[in-house]
């Protein structure tokens, strides 16, 4: 699709474009970044450093970028969706090759002045890309079997990179991020319940064979995934964090202990507590109100997404606001019930919230496009 | 190129469609996550609220001071002394072993103890103070101190620890402190926390193991905030404990070191008592031990010599040691005899030499016998066939009442470790512990305090303290605890005929005081300060005939452990008697020669409370009583209790 086919003159031009942008979408994004600073001021004992004020800077530099990004076309970053996603597949083949490894992982490529994390723009290309291949693809193809299989090869190829890193979170993120862009774009629902069906299946198989002579795994392999499911197995290991975790939120009772009064993290019980388990934190010394008021603004964000998306008839654009709301739900869904004990800890971080440069940046990057997305909206 | 498609309206609201589907399902997640912070934040919120107090709080236990321990005059003899030592904390030291090098050229420390600590630091948790050295003189802390700068995370710190300054001359009487062990928690019932704390001191043995809950007080507590990996970040609050009570004994340590010094070089103990109120004055048992080598944890050698001594320096023989008391017993003999009226006071009976029972001859000491003999005269000469004879007219079971009377095969309860009950056999106890039947021949042994009748010294000195007073005199140990007396041990009348008592008392004050007495050359001669006592010298082995038709009696001849017991006790003065005193001394010979001396000069001692003049000895010995009392006051200087703040 061209510049051209669209309508020009409805479409907002020059510094008016300010006004169209999804204002809500931003004054969201700002409260719950502020609510990130605000946590890491108090994890750091009440000091800026090490972590607010670099979030704060990248959040500056974040917001300049997502305010760039918004003011180009939404069909230049649809004709960049192939070379973004191809960049990104290379930057996650580095990874692979020469990346720094970290906590026995392997996720950064050193830049010099910064560290980037392939796999935090992966998400967001991915989607790009599945949109922009959607918006081509005519809509009588999409349920074809190699139209099918083709964007779910797009979708397990970097998730098999990241899966090596390892990093199980974020692949589980790809191929969820993926599956709801091609669930929106139209996919027929039956090779969802054929996948789903044939999950669940292997999972009851995996399960119903322990301890039969035809027994999938090993057994050792069981005792890892039983940790992995209940930690609680694992008291010392695993099961100390997220037993910790819990005792935090729980402690925080209807309005916290009070900002900075969280002895959990103050003492240390907590793991990770300026990165995944942030959220612990802010249940913890902002209490129930405090924690779904930011579950609130998450919502929020997602909603006025969803808002825009089923509003603009270009399909790319508003399967892109689909595709990135949404892998922005899976992320604080997946992190808040991971720190809640509801789903095992597979390392997720907090959007916005959690301290980490790469994510919050390509985070804010996605909403650039969203941005675009709202302000290029054909009228 | 596709135009915007024809089925645009279609593909766009079935996206639409799916897209609100996503929401609903979407929506249903962020409903599960409110509701699951309901559940804990809510609801369940005290219960995480204490979880996440159990986590920062953790009690410390604050220990508390020991009880001292005194004598009866007050002299300490169980103190707590300031211990200084130095400790690291290595997150405040930087390079430990330069720091640790520093402090060696600063501080004499054994290359062992660093090696031993340096290993220790680097174990701990880098905010651990763990200690380097422990019991530095105060010259060393002075100099710890004023090196400070160049030291870091070094400091100087002092604490209490246990210290006896009289060391062995109450060794056996004291006992010692040590850490709690596992095999103390098994044994004893007690949930108090301070024994949870590692290397808390406990005692081990003597007044300071029967005491322990009187001396040890009871432990404050201090609440502290600590985080994830046990660092302590503040103090909340703290309670303070209690100290342990302070101990009087009813002991005068100048006394009990004299008596230790006069019993050096036997291996003998000795009591003295008070006769007013049972005041043990002096519970001596020689060779003695030092229990200060206990406190700072015994070197192996140390252990090995007291263990490996034939002497037995860690057994406290004065209430621990069973002896057969020989001719000391034969006052019980008498009483049960004369109370039952088999023997009149005055009665004579014929002693040939020996007499026979049944074809078994023994035989009295004398070889000639003593002829028509008395009570009187019996117990001066300590004649033993009128035993014999007597013994078998009363029959074991009324001696054997007559001796638990006076205290003989009854325990005392004491406060100090392994007290012995002794024996006062009788018919029931051979049948019961020996499935035999009681034999004329036993009865005729017992009636001499031979065969299966056994003593301690300390019950020998009841026995004679009983005698004297003829009240049944409880021996004390512990005179106040923190100030409030105990009961006296002056005791009810034994209910004894006294006219019998005094006949006793006369032929006892006979022995001593009579130039026939077997006694008379350890008499004292200050006519007010007379004593009156009984010898007696038992036999650890059977006399063969072979050896007596050859005239190997003499005890110089045998080997040590085969020598006879050598016993002795009185009291004093004959009139109005204020101590009784019991001697033994193991393997000793004769009474009258090994132990009568020893039992006189402890009486003395006792009479005049110190250092008695030559005056009161018969004038023959008092040469050699003069180089005694020299050397004695000698070894007393060199062993008087070590100052305060003056350790070796």
């Amino acid at each position: 699709m061209s510049y051209l086919e669209y309508n020009a003159k409805y479409v907002p031009t020059g510094l008016r474009k300010l006004l169209y942008l999804n204002w809500p979408v931003i004054l969201l994004l700002t409260a719950v970044s502020c609510a990130g600073f605000i946590m890491l001021f108090s994890v750091a004992g009440g000091s800026a450093t090490p972590w607010m004020e670099p979030q704060i800077k990248r959040f500056g530099l974040g917001m300049v970028l997502m305010l760039i990004v918004a003011m180009v076309p939404i069909w230049f970053w649809r004709n960049m969706a192939g070379l973004a996603y191809g960049v990104s597949v290379l930057l996650l083949l580095a990874v692979e090759l020469v990346g720094v490894e970290r906590n026995g992982s392997q996720r950064w490529l050193d830049l010099g002045p910064m560290d980037l994390q392939p796999s935090e723009l992966m998400k967001i290309t991915l989607v790009m890309f599945l949109a922009a291949y959607y918006d081509w693809l005519p809509t009588s193809k999409t349920s074809r079997p190699f139209w099918v299989m083709l964007p779910v090869f797009f979708i397990l190829l970097p998730t098999y990179f990241v899966l090596n890193q390892p990093d199980l979170g974020t692949s589980l993120l790809l191929i969820m991020g993926g599956a709801t862009v091609m669930f929106v774009a139209g996919v027929h629902w039956a090779y969802f319940a054929t996948v789903l069906a044939a999950g669940i299946g292997t999972i009851v198989a995996v399960i119903e064979s322990k301890g039969t002579p035809w027994q999938i795994l090993k057994d050792y392999q069981y005792r890892r995934i039983d940790t992995f499911l209940d930690p609680a197995n694992d008291p010392l290991g695993a099961g100390y964090h997220i037993t910790q975790a819990k005792i935090a939120l729980g402690s925080g009772g209807w309005t916290g202990r009070g900002f900075m009064q969280g002895t959990q993290s103050r003492l240390n019980f907590l793991p990770e507590k300026h990165t995944d388990f942030i959220f612990t934190t802010l249940a913890e010394e902002f209490g129930f109100v405090g924690a779904t008021s930011l579950l609130v603004l998450y919502v929020l964000i997602v909603f006025f997404c969803v808002a825009s998306a089923i509003t603009n008839k270009d399909r790319f654009a508003a399967l892109l606001t689909l595709g990135v709301s949404m892998t922005f739900f899976l992320f604080f869904a997946v992190n808040m019930a991971m720190v809640t004990g509801l789903a095992p800890v597979v390392g997720v971080p907090l959007p916005l919230v959690s301290y980490g440069g790469s994510a919050m940046i390509v985070l804010l990057i996605a909403f650039g496009m969203v941005q675009s997305a709202h302000v290029h909206k054909p009228r | 190129m596709k135009k915007p498609a024809k089925d645009g309206g279609r593909s766009t609201r079935k996206m639409s469609r799916r897209a609100m589907l996503m929401g609903g399902v979407q929506m249903s997640v962020v409903a599960a996550l409110a509701i699951r912070l309901q559940s804990m934040q809510v609801e369940q919120a005290d219960q995480f609220r204490l979880l996440a107090e159990e986590n920062r709080i953790n009690i410390r236990l604050i220990p508390p001071a020991r009880g001292l321990v005194f004598d009866r005059n007050g002299k300490a003899i169980a103190d707590n002394e300031q211990n200084y030592r130095v400790v690291m904390v290595r997150e405040d030291a930087g390079d430990v072993d330069e720091v640790l090098a520093k402090l060696l050229t600063i501080v004499d420390i054994p290359e062992d103890t660093i090696a031993k600590a340096k290993e220790d630091i680097f174990k701990r948790s880098p905010f651990v103070q763990v200690t380097i050295a422990d019991r530095l003189s105060w010259e060393d802390m002075a100099k710890i101190n004023i090196n400070a700068p160049a030291l870091p995370g070094i400091t100087a710190e002092v604490g209490l620890s246990r210290v006896y300054p009289w060391g062995a001359e109450l060794g056996h009487v004291t006992g010692y402190v040590g850490p709690v062990s596992d095999y103390d928690l098994s044994k004893i019932d007690d949930q108090d926390p301070l024994l949870q704390i590692p290397k808390f001191q406990i005692g081990k043995t003597g007044v300071e193991n029967k005491m322990e809950h009187t001396l040890r007080g009871s432990a404050g507590t201090k609440r502290i905030e600590v985080n994830a990996i046990g660092r302590v970040m503040r103090e909340l609050d703290r309670q303070q404990g209690v100290s342990g009570q302070d101990v009087q004994l009813t002991i005068d340590a100048d006394l009990q070191s004299y008596v230790q010094a006069r019993l050096d070089g036997e291996s003998a103990g000795a009591v003295v008592i008070d006769l007013e109120d049972g005041d043990l004055r002096a519970i001596a048992s020689a060779p003695t031990f030092d229990p200060n080598l206990f406190v700072r944890g015994i070197s192996v050698k140390d252990w090995t010599d007291l263990n490996e001594n034939k002497y037995r320096p860690l057994a406290a023989k004065a209430v621990q040691g069973a002896y057969p008391p020989g001719s000391t017993f034969k006052m019980v003999t008498a009483l049960a005899a004369l109370e039952e009226g088999v023997i009149g006071v005055d009665e004579t009976v014929y002693c040939p030499g020996y007499t026979d029972v049944y074809g078994t001859r023994f035989h009295c000491w004398k070889r000639g016998g003593h002829g028509n003999i008395n009570l009187h005269e019996s117990l001066k000469q300590s004649c033993d066939c009128y035993y014999y004879e007597i013994s078998q007219r009363v029959g074991i079971d009324k001696m054997a009442e007559m001796a638990r009377r006076f205290g003989l095969g009854v325990k005392h309860d004491l406060p100090v470790s392994a007290v012995v009950a002794g024996l006062a056999p009788d018919k029931e106890w051979k049948a019961r512990v020996r499935g035999e039947d009681w034999r004329i021949g036993d009865t005729v042994n017992a009636s001499i305090g031979q065969g299966y009748v056994l003593s301690s010294p300390l019950q020998l000195a009841i026995m004679t303290a009983r005698l004297a007073t003829g009240r049944a005199i409880e021996p004390r140990l512990i005179r106040a605890i923190d100030g409030v007396e105990t009961a006296s041990g002056s005791g009810a009348p034994l209910g004894v005929n006294e006219n019998l008592l005094r006949r006793i008392r006369a032929a006892m004050g006979a022995v001593t005081n009579h130039s026939r007495g077997t006694g008379y050359r350890s008499r004292i001669v200050t006519p007010e300060y007379q004593m009156a006592g009984k010898t007696g010298t038992s036999q650890v082995r059977r006399i063969t005939a072979d050896e007596r038709a050859r005239g190997v009696t003499s005890n110089a001849d045998l080997p040590w452990e085969r020598r006879d017991h050598a016993l002795f006790v009185d009291f004093a003065p004959v009139e109005n008697p204020r101590f009784a005193v019991a001697v033994v001394v193991e393997h000793g010979g004769g009474g009258s020669t090994a132990a009568a001396p020893i039992g006189r000069d402890i009486t003395l001692q006792a009479l005049y409370g110190g250092t008695p003049p030559l005056a009161a000895y018969p004038s023959n010995v008092r040469g050699r009583i003069a180089d005694q009392q020299e050397r004695i006051s000698e070894k007393l200087a060199s062993i008087t209790p070590r100052a305060k703040g003056d350790r070796a």
